[in-house]
């Protein structure tokens, strides 16, 4: 245990909501890709299905091409919508509780038939416009968080390590920019 | 797809179930929570993409060495590597700015959903309208 207090201090600043949360949902998602790999040799991401679906409504050659993979998709997708809402009407609705989860003060709670639901307090013109940048930049730039961030830096992939990089630092500089704009939330 | 394994589709959706429940309980499905990493003011969102990548990157060194192939495919098991152009660069900084304006990625939106953030569908319009573009553009 850390008892010396300048440090217990700096890890107070750092990690204001502790950091169990974020280690075991990390090592949860993690285990989702794993799950499938082990499964399948499948390294799943999640950017992909944006075009994978668009083929079912478009005859671009650009969205044909994931045909192939795109009824899995669809499924990994739905699970991981499922998922979230089985957080939702465990831990989020306080029905289970773990000395793992410290629950948030972010965002709006409202039930629904005895579920605790959330809703972000983000303004929809940064959603929709930020949406259709990572919409582009994720399909250019061969992956996301998922792709590049999860199974390509577990791969010690070159490739996705400068992905990541790059997505990182240029999200670093442009939300603390809109933050100094003063647009918030 | 004919020809699967009957075990495919429910292997992928126990995947994402787990997937997308991690992604939840990290609160990395709120953008809230992304924006105050990107601002500094709260670092454990490392603790999600870090704890992730280091489990896959345990798997995927060992199931290789431990099992031939993969049962439900019978794939071989490869690492999870993409050639690298200044597409990498271009498109990484583009999604950089999309994430650091609105907080959220394309597995975080679908996880988001799924907690009752019905704003988030926002977000999931305008990735599918960016894809959209890239790809008529691409095409």
């Amino acid at each position: 245990m850390v008892t010396d207090p300048v440090a217990l201090q700096l890890a107070a600043d750092l990690f204001p909501n502790g950091i169990s949360r974020y280690a075991v949902g990390g090592l949860l998602v993690g285990l989702g890709a794993a799950v499938i790999y082990l499964g399948t040799g499948i390294s799943a991401g999640a950017s992909t299905f944006l075009e994978s679906t668009l083929s079912y409504v478009s005859d671009k050659s650009r969205f044909q091409r994931y045909v192939s993979s795109r009824d899995w998709r669809l499924v990994f997708t739905a699970g991981i919508i499922l998922g979230a809402a089985v957080f939702a009407a465990t831990f989020q609705s306080g029905v289970v509780t773990s000395s793992l989860y410290q629950p948030g003060t972010t965002g709006q709670l409202y039930e629904v038939g005895g579920v605790t639901l959330w809703t972000t307090d983000v303004q929809p013109w940064r959603l929709l416009v930020g949406g259709i940048f990572v919409g582009i930049g994720t399909r250019i730039g061969k992956g996301c968080t998922s792709g590049h961030g999860v199974c390509g830096v577990g791969s010690a992939s070159k490739t996705s390590i400068a992905g990541v990089l790059t997505f990182l630092a240029v999200a670093i500089v442009t939300a603390q920019l809109v933050a100094a704009l003063g647009v918030s939330p | 797809m004919a020809d699967r394994h009957p075990l495919f589709i429910p292997l992928i959706l126990v995947g994402g179930l787990i997937f997308g429940f991690g992604l939840g309980f990290s609160h990395m499905a709120r953008p809230e929570v992304v924006l105050n990493f990107l601002q500094f003011e709260d670092f454990g969102l490392l603790f999600v993409m870090f704890g992730g990548s280091a489990l896959v990157g345990v798997v995927y060194f060992l199931a290789p060495r431990l099992f031939g192939r993969a049962p439900l495919t019978g794939d071989t098991f490869e690492r999870r590597l993409k050639s690298f152009d200044r597409n990498v660069l271009i498109g990484g900084a583009i999604f950089g700015v999309g994430w650091g304006l609105s907080g959220i990625c394309p597995g975080a939106a679908y996880a988001s959903l799924g907690t009752g953030n019905i704003t988030i569908l926002w977000a999931l319009a305008g990735m599918f309208l960016g894809a959209y573009f890239q790809g008529y553009w691409r095409s």
